[in-house]
């Protein structure tokens, strides 16, 4: 993508970067089946289950299935409902999570927009999703949706604090917010990235990051037992699908950036294996973190919703601004 | 000069293409599904009960205050991100000065806690 930034715009590269886009939802539908597909079976695994194994071999077209099952289901909605917001709140909640795909840079070369105001841009994109989910919960005139709907309104704003200042350690070592200089401002051994100087940072961002994803041991707002499946209950066929998919999408969203803030992008861990190409240990990286979610989700009991808010305000918070004054006196330290 | 209009111009690219996505999408699906609304499909779920009044209500105020929290903090945030990307130009004294902003923003999340705005009593 690189030598088409600074070519003066024409219908040619306006062309290239629509091919371009199209080819992100490709990809990311595609990480999107399969993630569920190895959610599943990894799940299965450690419950010595088999996981889904029936649809095509091993199990490979499950999801496939799943999503072609909900195009073809009827699309009810209740009388209650406010009808134009609960038919714009899914979509509402996809645009912004497709959008926040377009800065991520994979490789040196591999990169679509190259934004200087780099993270920021996740963050801003990402709350409108928040809105969303409220407007769901409100639009769709049911109990269990309104109480899921706000409480996964309370908890994203509350983790997203924690999330945005733990990022400002990083932002402090790097001097920039444009998400290639952190990465090449990480590039030697592995003790370089981030991870290792900012731990506590990495550690604040992680548990931040699963919460904000509404995965468990944070999935309050949907869970089943006691909301039966909080904001989206009267959804029903594609526009449920628009949900499970902007949350995967923030998956993916979620395992890059940490990749690039904090695991080093696309360096390889020692000089010796620059030979292997960038790409390959960005993908590596990326897998890790979601095997690490999906781990995570197999392990850890839901948290209790009074627990929640209190880790988020009580721990995290003053964590996280301890963290950017630890930073801060490194960097005078040792410069 | 060119890359940062066409940075933008990738970004516009995408955000057309995450509405038009939706849109097709759902219109795709409304030529292959059926529809045969009845009164029953159309009722409000709760867990197989009668729906009971409205749920378009007035919800706990608990939620006002968080929010209200969490503008305080964004704020510091939007103050913080300049700092942190010239703190290595700024040095000690752009510390000594966010270490001040910080603690009157403490002091603040300190009388919260105190009030129990972060205790969580009911639903």
């Amino acid at each position: 993508m690189q030598h088409f930034w600074d070519k003066s715009l024409s219908w040619g590269t306006a062309g290239i970067f629509v091919a371009a886009a199209i080819g992100v939802l490709a990809v990311v539908i595609f990480f999107v089946t399969y993630a569920i597909y190895f959610e599943r079976k990894f799940i299965g695994w450690m419950q010595y289950r088999k996981g889904p194994n029936r649809t095509g071999p091993l199990g490979l077209l499950q999801t496939v299935a799943d999503v072609s099952k909900l195009l073809l289901k009827e699309d009810t909605i209740p009388k209650k409902a406010d009808r134009g917001l609960f038919i714009l709140a899914p979509a509402l909640a996809f645009i912004p999570s497709f959008a926040v795909l377009a800065f991520i840079p994979y490789t040196l070369n591999l990169q679509f927009a190259d934004l200087n105001v780099g993270f920021l841009y996740y963050i801003a994109l990402s709350g409108i999703t928040t809105i969303a989910i409220v407007v769901a919960g409100w639009a769709s005139n049911n109990k269990y949706s309104l109480l899921g709907g706000m409480r996964s309104a309370a908890q994203m704003i509350s983790y997203e604090v924690p999330l945005v200042m733990s990022v400002v350690g990083v932002v402090m070592m790097s001097g920039s917010l444009n998400l290639r200089d952190i990465v090449i401002s990480q590039e030697g051994y592995f003790w370089h990235w981030n991870f290792l100087p900012q731990i506590l940072g990495f550690g604040i961002f992680l548990i931040a990051a699963v919460s904000e994803l509404n995965r468990t041991p944070f999935d309050l707002p949907e869970a089943e037992s006691e909301l039966v499946a909080g904001y989206h209950v009267e959804y029903s066929g594609f526009r449920f699908a628009f949900f499970m998919l902007t949350e995967y999408i923030y998956v993916y969203a979620i395992a890059s950036l940490t990749t690039i803030l904090f695991l080093g992008g696309w360096n390889s861990p020692i000089p010796a294996l620059d030979f292997v190409p960038g790409l390959i240990w960005f993908f590596l990286k990326f897998a890790v973190i979601v095997f690490c979610l999906f781990w995570i989700r197999a392990t850890f009991p839901r948290l209790r919703v009074d627990q929640l808010m209190g880790l988020a305000w009580k721990a995290l918070l003053p964590l996280a601004i301890l963290n950017i004054f630890l930073t801060a006196i490194g960097i005078e330290w040792i410069g | 000069m060119e890359k940062y209009i066409n940075s933008y111009l990738i970004v516009t690219v995408f955000l057309l293409l995450g509405i038009a996505f939706p849109i097709f999408v759902l219109w795709l699906g409304s030529l292959l599904r059926p529809k045969k609304p009845t009164e029953e499909k159309e009722t409000t779920y709760e867990s197989g009960n009668e729906p009971v009044g409205d749920s378009q209500i007035r919800f706990n105020v608990r939620y006002y205050l968080y929010a209200l929290m969490f503008v305080v903090f964004d704020v510091e945030t939007v103050f913080l991100y300049p700092w942190a990307v010239a703190y290595k130009q700024l040095g000690l004294f752009a510390l000594t000065e966010m270490a001040i902003f910080a603690g009157l923003l403490l002091v603040g999340l300190a009388y919260a806690w105190r009030k129990k705005v972060f205790k969580w009593n009911s639903i």
